[in-house]
């Protein structure tokens, strides 16, 4: 039976191969690799994990209807609350322990008003500075409604 | 009895099993599921309609993209430029700049005899996209809901998808010296909040879009304007849309 023994040690190399590929390959291969593509699902996961630090004005929106109602009837009504207010999640989750600082309007309104030539011409665009001359924007129109206040009325 | 011949033959067939049993080996256990989400990725296909004539340049989109993703300053997940291409007969080529990436917006440049806009610019989140292509480690990876990320862990740094990124949209991190890159805000959309960038612009030039949504307006968009994407000769599936982007745009 001597070829019987060439077999049976071919066979047992040929598996400890193959045992050998399974362990490495085991090894190798991150948890979740393939189920839903060429990577590791686990990734998903970690990029969906970062914390939001925009809450979304849908979220303002549920405390604060008094300047929703006011931004609503204005020129002002696409304008998000933190387009001009800036990220507030902190302040939504904890309103007592957080609250946001009010924009100078000086430089907030000048950020989107102020006159360039590249800007679309049907923008509603503003010279800050032969506008207002230094005055805040705030003492003629009114943020939220940018009308013009009704004690100034000009 | 056998040969050996015939044992060789019986093991190469053996061999067709091996797939099996590395499914078997891999199957899914209960120990690598994900946290329950409500987030079905089969049911969405993101994608970013822009439109050129309301973009103000304010710069709002950079500085909430900034603030949101922590990009450390000075690079840029999504950026504006200013195009002033000049009219006909003048030199072909246009003018663009982008100061800071429009961090703190443009100051006024005038350029006579031209025609000026600005060019909201961010990953395109391509279909077919060359940076996937390229990456020798597998670390970056187009996602069944229509996006390309990154997997931080894997990814060695060695820049090969920052020289094939068409458009400019990745960078190497300058702490973790991996590549980072627009995200299109996974950690809002998968959670059913807009980009960060979108969820600033006070005009509405971009706007999140829903491809697999058939309620969403993106289909209206792209079915009721002239639409284009950037280099659309490199075929790269890309999935921001521009309406009304001029000719020069590249
Ligand atoms: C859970 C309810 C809640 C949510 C959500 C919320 N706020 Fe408030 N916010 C408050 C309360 C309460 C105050 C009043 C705090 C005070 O006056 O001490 C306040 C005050 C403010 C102020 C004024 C601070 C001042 O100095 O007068 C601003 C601005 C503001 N919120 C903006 C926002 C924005 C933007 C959002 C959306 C991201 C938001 N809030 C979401 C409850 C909320
Ligand atoms: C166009 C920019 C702009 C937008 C959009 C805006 N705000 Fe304001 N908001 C301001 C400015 C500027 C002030 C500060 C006014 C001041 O100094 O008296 C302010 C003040 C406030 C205050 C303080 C109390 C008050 O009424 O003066 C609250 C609360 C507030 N905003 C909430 C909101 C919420 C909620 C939204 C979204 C629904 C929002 N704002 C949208 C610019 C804006
Ligand atoms: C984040 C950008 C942004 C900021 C900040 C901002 N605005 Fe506006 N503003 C807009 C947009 C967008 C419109 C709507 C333009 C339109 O209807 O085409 C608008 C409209 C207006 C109008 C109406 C113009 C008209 O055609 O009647 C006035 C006035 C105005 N804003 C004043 C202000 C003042 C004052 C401030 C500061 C409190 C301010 N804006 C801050 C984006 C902004
Ligand atoms: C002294 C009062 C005053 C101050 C301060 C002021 N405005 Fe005005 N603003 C006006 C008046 C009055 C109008 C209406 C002019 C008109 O309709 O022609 C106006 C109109 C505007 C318009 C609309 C222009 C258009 O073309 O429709 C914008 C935008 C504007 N202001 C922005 C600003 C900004 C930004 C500031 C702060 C830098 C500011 N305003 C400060 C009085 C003021």
């Amino acid at each position: 039976m001597k070829e019987a023994v060439h077999l049976v040690r071919l066979a047992a190399l040929f598996a400890a191969g193959f045992v050998a590929f399974l362990v490495i390959r085991q090894m190798v291969v991150p948890a979740g690799f393939g189920k839903y593509g060429h990577f590791r699902a686990g990734a998903l996961d970690d990029i969906r994990a970062r914390p939001i630090s925009y809450a979304g004005h849908g979220t303002c929106e549920a405390c604060h209807d008094d300047q929703h109602n006011v931004l609503a009837k204005g020129k002002h009504a696409q304008v998000s609350c933190e387009a001009c207010h800036g990220p507030q999640n902190r302040h939504a989750e904890e309103p007592d322990k957080v609250k946001p600082v009010l924009p100078d309007t000086r430089v907030l309104c000048a950020s989107c008003h102020e006159s360039n030539s590249a800007k679309p011409k049907k923008f509603p665009q503003v010279v800050a500075s032969d506008h207002s001359g230094g005055e805040p924007c705030k003492s003629c129109h009114v943020p939220h409604n940018p009308k013009l206040s009704t004690e100034k009325g000009q | 009895m056998t040969t050996r011949r015939e044992a060789i033959k019986t093991a190469a067939r053996l061999l067709v099993l091996t797939p099996a049993a590395v499914a078997y080996f891999e199957r899914p256990t209960s120990a690598d599921a994900p946290a329950e989400s409500k987030y079905d990725m089969a049911k969405h296909w993101w994608a970013m309609s822009i439109d050129i004539e309301k973009c103000i340049g304010c710069g709002n989109c950079v500085r909430g993209c900034a603030n949101e993703n922590a990009v450390p300053r000075g690079y840029f997940r999504t950026w504006v430029e200013r195009y002033q291409a000049p009219a006909y007969p003048d030199e072909d080529h246009p003018e663009v700049d982008s100061p800071d990436g429009a961090f703190n917006g443009f100051p006024e440049k005038k350029k006579d005899n031209a025609k000026s806009f600005f060019v909201p610019k961010l990953c395109n989140q391509c279909a077919h996209s060359p940076c996937v292509q390229v990456c020798p480690v597998g670390a970056t990876f187009e996602t069944p809901d229509g996006l390309v990320l990154v997997d931080q862990t894997y990814c060695l740094g060695c820049r090969y998808c920052v020289q094939a990124c068409p458009y400019g949209c990745r960078y190497i991190h300058p702490e973790k010296q991996t590549v980072d890159k627009c995200t299109f805000c996974y950690h809002r959309i998968s959670k059913g909040l807009v980009t960060a960038c979108v969820e600033v612009c006070p005009t509405g030039a971009r706007t999140l879009a829903d491809l697999k949504d058939p309620k969403d307006p993106i289909h209206a968009f792209l079915r009721d304007n002239p639409v284009q994407v950037l280099k659309p000769h490199m075929a790269t599936g890309a999935k921001v849309y521009y309406k009304s982007l001029d000719e020069s745009v590249r």
